[in-house]
């Protein structure tokens, strides 16, 4: 490795807003009062306003650009982080999700003057469902979390309408963190499934538990460990043949695509991450989108309204007596949405190159790495791989130490400590927009802290020298909140 | 593919370092019955220039923008928003980043986050408020689940009629698969503010639920919601839609609420036909360890310098599992930071101003229609919106201006069959977007269609 990738640059402190400013002060060019004053609201109903502080223009634009130079993300670097597919972000989305046509649209407005955004949402509808190869689509949910939501809905929903009630679902231990708590807000009680030693679910485990109190199961394909659950199709007969339904947790899509049906691999639910697989910037924890596909006999259930397409245009249709309802005002982040339209639409059917080109980079860390850090699943994986601290223990060193030291190498550490099957693990998402040469830097890179750790290991302990804060005393902001400033 | 960066021969030599024949082979593990039978059928891809020209045809379809006049609130308002907003909110370094679990790389977040969790508590009168929710009307779901937690076994919850109606159909769909049970209050016909008389024949209640300014532009009487809401031993969760109000109305807080939650989109976030909006969510801090969703707080660094980190995560599903506080995992982050760029935009002495011309604005368009023969329907104070009892065949009137585009108001009748006050009703909106000029312009253009 030829010197370091990162530098100390310039960074300048910053004090918090209310430690600024000077009251008189504004920022904000304020319309001209061209009507008369209204008449003073009754005593009761008057405030005193909140105590905000004042500040000029200037003070609030060198305070958010200083804010942001803390900040470390996609553009800045690579940004490897397992599960959450931080791959480049088209700049044309954001002039595009800025089009006064549709950044001003009230959705109020009668269908026949918002014929734009719902011939979106319809075509998206529509890609969606030529993605999965499932039968119908709702854009409503706001997240991954928002529709795994959505997805145990209607699950409940359907059972209700079969005159069920199931209150168990079976969750692999190599699923995202999310679903048992979105299982256990529809009052379902998540059954924990183990993996088999290789990695993947076995059917016999599966046929073990599943019953008929079960609802179904919720498995996240390609799985935590970056591996496809290779016996999926078994699985999800399995639960049929129980009366149960399958969800797929679809956020691990990005490996998938132009490869898998999920129809024929017996989905009945899954959802999509818009801001992993189809690339909608993340915004340091969101607004994200978590559509939901389904097969034809769940359609009715999915939420309203949904965008149909009628003689004459496109339209909202609400009447739907089994829908669960409405999951989100209005019609869910409609910018979100826009901005995965364009993706979608810039690469059509190349999306498949994308997952072929997301698992090669993904494999190509795995094979230059796995002499060096001990890997989890020592075979072929799909979009991620997990490696762990296993043989750094005897120097003294953790996934923590190392994740530390790759911030001073200049690069974003992977996820860390999750999946939990595997103690102390890192999980590699490289993504398909890095190229060749940027992961041979960050495998070097990680073959250099290998080597650190053993010879120097103080060096990860003390690690990241070069941010503008040093490792933060966790359990201290834990054990004594302070969530709201300036009290 | 300009996205792609990978050449052939990186390819291959890549294939080769893995030790596989080809990039099919990557796919070895997906056995026969999981795999497509067919390509996807996806149109061809387009250049950069095409999606251009695609995307403003579609947009040009919308009647938004310049040239057309929106009187319409109802949950998403038309407000100014300062240009340093979208330009300081597109820095790559906020857009590009993820939820900050590497808090030494993203204290630009983190402090953002600390600042618009400091203001909304501020804004709204309360000891703490998380990191954002999706909207407001799943922040109020959330929050009514919420008081389900501390309601120690009452498994009820009443909602007032007057809140936004697609709020309460989304409490409905929370709340369809558990065991808890939503009523409703009605609405008092004369003042149009919650009636509260049926509340002493409700037992059992976690929470009573009301939004000020309502979904009909009435301020509701908050106090006296909190005492009764507490002489039953129900936590009063305040809702709300339009937060700017909060620049003249008494804070939610200040009136004693103990759970306030809303939606932000006001708060320098473009309407974008509805959504990315800002879930607001605020609470006492005895309660914070049974809040929803993410929350930053201060710490301090090795070195002893201050520094922000994500915090009571124990709280959350993946520590807690199914036992989490809610499954929140990606929020509304960057829309979260929106609001705290505006109100740190419009400062303490701004908000004020512009609340004061909002609620001049909407005096102004409301007196003028009323000149028309329009009645008001409820006698109770407003903010920027007001309901009134249209002149005869005004629907008809109404899809004329649209072509001309103007929205005149939003009729109630359907979003409330169950009330007939609500036939010929409709709510208007004025704020500071709408100037003097295009509210006569809208009244004249009503006369004019009345003679």
């Amino acid at each position: 490795m030829n010197g370091d990738f990162a530098t100390t640059g310039l960074i300048f402190k910053e004090a918090l807003l209310w430690e600024k400013g000077k009251k008189g002060r504004t920022a904000f060019s304020m319309p001209a009062a061209d009507v008369p004053p209204a008449k003073e609201l009754p005593e009761a109903l008057q405030g005193e306003g909140p105590d905000f502080p004042d500040l000029s223009e200037l003070e609030v634009v060198r305070h958010y650009t200083r804010l942001s130079q803390w900040n470390y993300g996609v553009d800045s670097g690579m940004y490897p982080l397992g599960s959450c597919t931080m791959k480049y972000n088209p700049k044309i989305h954001e002039k595009l999700a800025a089009l006064p046509g549709f950044a001003s649209a009230h959705p109020l407005l009668p269908e026949s003057l918002s014929q734009g955004a719902l011939q979106l949402m319809f075509e998206l509808q529509e890609m969606l469902k030529a993605v999965t190869g499932l039968d119908a689509a709702s854009l409503q949910p706001a997240a991954g979390a928002h529709g795994e939501l959505c997805g145990m809905m209607l699950f409940d929903a359907w059972f209700r309408s079969q005159g069920e009630k199931r209150d168990r679902i079976l969750i692999p231990d190599t699923a995202h963190g999310t679903n048992p708590a979105s299982a256990a807000l529809c009052g379902m009680k998540p059954v924990a499934l183990a993996s088999g030693e290789d990695g993947i679910l076995h059917p016999e485990a599966v046929a073990a538990l599943m019953d008929d109190r079960t609802a179904g199961i919720m498995i996240t394909n390609p799985n935590t460990l970056g591996l496809f659950e290779s016996h999926f199709a078994e699985i999800a007969a399995i639960v049929h043949a129980k009366g149960g339904l399958v969800y797929c947790d679809g956020a691990n899509m990005n490996a998938v695509m132009g490869y898998v049906d999920m129809k024929r691999m017996g989905v009945d639910v899954m959802h999509f991450n818009l801001h992993k697989t189809f690339s909608t910037p993340h915004g340091g924890g969101g607004p994200g989108a978590g559509p939901v596909c389904v097969v034809e006999k769940l359609a009715p259930f999915l939420p309203v309204p949904r965008v149909v397409k009628r003689e004459g245009g496109y339209a909202l249709e609400t009447e739907a007596p089994l829908s669960i309802g409405r999951l989100h005002a209005f019609y869910g982040n409609f910018g979100v949405l826009l901005k995965a339209w364009a993706y979608i639409r810039s690469l059509g059917p190349e999306l498949k190159r994308v997952s072929e080109m997301a698992v090669l980079n993904a494999n190509y860390i795995r094979a230059s790495l796995k002499d060096f850090y001990d890997i989890a699943q020592d075979r072929v994986c799909m979009h991620e791989c997990v490696f762990s601290d296993k043989n750094l223990k005897s120097f003294g060193v953790s996934t923590l130490d190392v994740a530390k030291r790759l911030i001073d190498l200049g690069f974003h550490p992977p996820t860390v400590y999750f999946p939990l099957v595997v103690a102390g693990a890192m999980m590699v998402e490289p993504t398909e927009t890095e190229s060749v040469e940027e992961l041979d830097r960050f495998i070097e890179a990680m073959k250099r802290i290998r080597k650190e750790a053993e010879e120097s290991p103080d060096l990860l302990h003390e690690a990241p020298q070069r941010t503008r804060v040093r490792r933060l005393d966790e359990t201290a902001a834990a054990r004594t909140p302070c969530l709201c400033g300036g009290m | 593919m300009r996205y792609l960066p990978h050449t052939p021969e990186d390819v291959s030599a890549m294939l080769e370092r893995v030790g596989l024949p080809s990039v099919e082979a990557l796919f070895e593990a997906l056995p026969d019955a999981c795999r497509r039978e067919t390509p996807m059928d996806l149109p061809a891809p387009l250049t950069e220039w095409d999606l251009i020209i695609r995307m403003e045809s579609l947009a040009a379809s919308m009647a938004a923008g310049s040239g057309n006049r929106v009187f319409m609130g109802a949950g998403s308002y038309s407000h100014y928003i300062p240009a340093l907003i979208p330009q300081l909110l597109g820095r790559s370094e906020f857009t590009t980043a993820y939820t900050p679990y590497q808090p030494e790389v993203s204290q630009g977040t983190l402090q953002a986050i600390f600042e618009y969790q400091t203001l909304t508590a501020r804004l709204l009168g309360m000891e703490v408020a998380n990191a954002s929710m999706y909207d407001g009307a799943s922040a109020l779901a959330e929050g009514l689940l919420m008081a389900i937690r501390l309601g120690k076994g009452r498994k009820k919850v009443a909602l007032s009629q007057a809140i936004h109606p697609h709020y309460r159909e989304v409490v409905q769909t929370y709340f369809a698969p558990t065991e808890f049970e939503v009523l409703t209050l009605p609405v008092d016909p004369a003042t149009g503010r919650t009636d509260f008389s049926g509340l002493e024949g409700m037992d059992d209640l976690a929470a009573l639920a009301v939004q000020s300014p309502n979904f009909f532009g009435c301020i509701e009487d908050l106090q006296s919601a909190v005492s009764l809401s507490h002489g039953a031993k129900a936590l009063l969760v305040a809702a709300f839609t339009e937060p700017l109000a909060f620049g003249l109305l008494p804070s939610p807080g200040s009136q004693g609420a103990d759970i306030v939650c809303g939606e932000g989109q006001s708060l320098g976030i473009p309407q974008s036909f509805g959504g990315p909006g800002l879930g607001m969510f605020a609470c006492r801090m005895a309660h914070v360890r049974n809040m929803p969703g993410r929350v930053v707080g201060q710490t301090k660094d090795m070195n002893g310098e201050r520094g922000f980190v994500l915090t009571l995560s124990t709280r959350e599903q993946h520590i807690r599992r199914e036992k989490a506080t809610s499954n929140i995992c990606s929020n509304q982050g960057l829309c979260a930071t929106a609001s705290a760029m505006y109100m740190a935009t419009l400062g303490g002495t701004g908000i004020r101003k512009l609340a004061a011309l909002n609620r001049d604005k909407a005096a102004y368009l409301k007196k003028a229609l009323e000149g028309l023969g329009f009645t008001p329907l409820f006698t109770s104070p407003v903010f920027n919106e007001f309901t009134l009892k249209a002149a005869q065949g005004f629907g008809r009137i109404r899809e004329k201006l649209m072509e001309k585009g103007m929205v005149a108001g939003l009729g109630l009748e359907g979003l409330y069959p169950e009330m007939p006050e609500m036939k010929e009703a409709f709510l208007f909106c004025a704020t500071e977007t709408a100037s003097r000029e295009d509210m006569d312009a809208l009244v004249e253009a009503i006369r004019g269609e009345l003679l």
